[in-house]
């Protein structure tokens, strides 16, 4: 509760900073307050007793909620410590570009904190809003403002699902507590009721649009290729990580006793995303498009802790989360710099870049083999994990494929990585990347090993 | 007032409301789905959120209870919002191709 407040709060000082002739500090500004944020938000875990629930039961910070909302706060800092550089690149001013990636991430951390599905509601919205004016930030380029509308009408069509689906949940139940619907669930004669079930499948929807599930997909390569790039490391990273949390707490919280179609459905819609994902993604020549397939894969992966629904698979989820969202704020930072330099989209853009910045090509094939799910970097660990939580949940099938996945997706992986080391570069200058992205690539690249090595260190968090 | 609605519930049942709200509902995916026009598919999208809207509110009087009206002013509040949002892209667009026709805008393709 206190960090909504402190962020919102961070929010308007920002959007005020913007006001007056300081523009050197308002970064150390957003990202100080951002870490003070984090720290309170964390020692409010045990000093402040604030883990019931709040606003009459709307929300509750729970373990679950406090875990991915200090995902959210770290990543989103990663993300403004690049700002700098990409200040050009927008036509939004510095500190409106902030304070909108400040509102968003508003939105996410009431997202991963509902119990209430107005609350459910607000988050998304909040979150949604922002991005569509983030992904229309380039005004006069048209790709840019192709993607906000691509984004606005499908966020907002999915919104309307989102709606219906709420409401009809609210008729067969009498509730929009996730508590209260959980426990007039496990009355069968309301669990069969056409009204609950077509409820159900219309969130269903909404939320597989939201994260990216085929096969409501089909927006993201367009949106990803059509926005500025750092936006699209922050849809690709914080967003999707907000979005799969809200989607586990609502199965979670309030359809863990749902009959066991739901849990086939979501199979189908796993299989389907992973395989999808992973072989469109081989026909791709734009790095952004390609990414975007790979996050629709990695969301199929996600997607296989969702069926397993336990304590355990919390764990799972927010590991994995973090180590995708590591390695692609990596891949992101460096694609920013190449861009800016080539003007072009296409994967020939790493072609030499190993000549050229041997450190920074480094990071970069240490990132995609950690996508692609290879030891000891913590991909693999995300993957090991989750593909053992299935197979205790003996959904033997659903590995396999899974695997069958993994093996595709080291293909589209190495095709950068090739490119960097063994393809001549177009001219002979040297890249130099900024020393706030240096950063950013140093941090990713340790918690990633770290993270590998160790994995302890974030599965402990959720005991 | 009191009396009014009580009457009006007992002569209508439910499944009336929820009948005209789906083909509400309905309409409004179909208006998003084959418009051309950015602003006509937008209103359709309107009448998707307010189909929604109109259910809750019969929900909401015939379980007399008022959380479902409350939420009615958030959805409004959040479609006011994305109106503003909307409008604005829409705007954006026009300046650049002149156009609000949805096929324009296909560059992004595989």
């Amino acid at each position: 509760m206190t960090t909504i407040v402190l962020l919102s709060l961070l929010g308007l000082i920002t959007l005020i900073t913007g006001l007056f002739t300081i523009k050197r500090y308002i970064l150390p500004i957003v990202v100080s307050g951002l870490l003070v944020v984090f720290a309170i938000h964390t020692s409010s875990i045990s000093i402040i007793n604030e883990n019931g629930p709040m606003f009459n039961n709307m929300m509750k910070f729970d373990q679950f909620s406090i875990l991915f909302s200090g995902l959210i706060l770290l990543l989103t800092v990663l993300i403004v410590f690049q700002t700098q550089k990409f200040e050009g690149e927008t036509d939004i001013p510095l500190p409106e570009l902030l304070t909108l990636f400040l509102f968003a991430i508003t939105g996410a951390l009431i997202m991963v904190s509902y119990t209430h599905l107005v609350m459910l509601f607000l988050g998304i919205e909040t979150l949604s809003i922002c991005l569509y004016v983030l992904a229309g930030s380039r005004r006069s380029e048209l790709s840019s403002n192709e993607a906000a509308m691509k984004y606005f009408l499908m966020g907002a069509f999915a919104s309307g699902f989102l709606l219906f689906g709420i409401t009809l949940i609210y008729g067969a139940t009498g509730s929009f507590h996730l508590a209260m619907i959980s426990a007039q669930i496990q009355n069968p004669a309301i669990a069969n009721s056409p009204m609950l079930i077509a409820g159900i499948l219309m969130v269903l929807i909404a939320l597989a649009f939201k994260v990216g599930a085929v096969p409501f997909h089909f927006w993201t390569p367009d949106v990803y290729e059509g926005s500025p790039t750092l936006v699209t490391s922050f849809m690709a990273t914080v967003v999707k990580t907000a979005g799969f949390a809200a989607f586990f707490r609502l199965f979670f919280l309030a359809f863990s006793h749902t009959p066991p179609m739901w849990n086939q459905t979501l199979w189908v819609i796993c299989a389907l995303t992973m395989t999808l994902g992973n072989i469109t993604a081989i026909y791709q020549n734009q790095v952004k498009r390609m990414m975007a397939y790979s996050g629709i894969a990695h969301t199929g992966y996600m997607l296989m802790a969702i069926l397993a629904l336990n304590q355990v698979a919390v764990s799972g989820i927010l590991f994995y989360a973090t180590a995708y969202a590591l390695a692609t704020i990596a891949l992101f930072a460096v694609f920013i710099t190449l861009q800016k330099n080539y003007k072009l989209d296409s994967i020939e853009s790493f072609n030499g870049f190993a000549k050229k910045n041997p450190f920074a090509a480094f990071v970069v094939a240490a990132s995609l083999c950690s996508l692609a799910g290879i030891p000891p970097l913590a991909g693999f660990f995300g993957k090991f994990y989750i593909f053992s939580l299935a197979l205790k949940q003996q959904n033997f099938w659903l590995v396999i494929i899974a695997i069958i996945n993994s093996c595709i997706s080291v293909y589209y992986y190495f095709r950068i990585i090739v490119a960097m080391y063994m393809k001549k570069a177009m001219d002979e200058q040297t890249i130099e990347i900024d020393r706030m992205s240096y950063l950013v690539l140093i941090i990713c690249m340790l918690a990633s090993l770290v993270l590998g090595l160790f994995p302890d260190l974030i599965l402990s968090l959720n005991a | 007032m009191e009396n009014g609605i009580s009457t009006i519930t007992q002569i209508i049942p439910p499944n009336f409301y929820l009948i005209l709200s789906s083909l509400l509902f309905c309409i409004g995916i179909i208006g998003v789905l084959i418009r051309r026009n950015i602003i006509v598919v937008f209103m359709s999208i309107e009448l998707m959120l307010n189909a929604s809207n109109l259910l809750m509110v019969a929900f909401s009087s015939y379980r007399s209870d008022g959380a479902a009206q409350v939420f009615v002013f958030f959805s409004m509040v959040v479609a006011a919002a994305e109106v503003a949002v909307g409008l604005a892209i829409i705007v954006m667009i026009y300046r650049n191709i002149h156009s609000i026709d949805i096929k324009e805008l296909s560059k992004l393709k595989w």
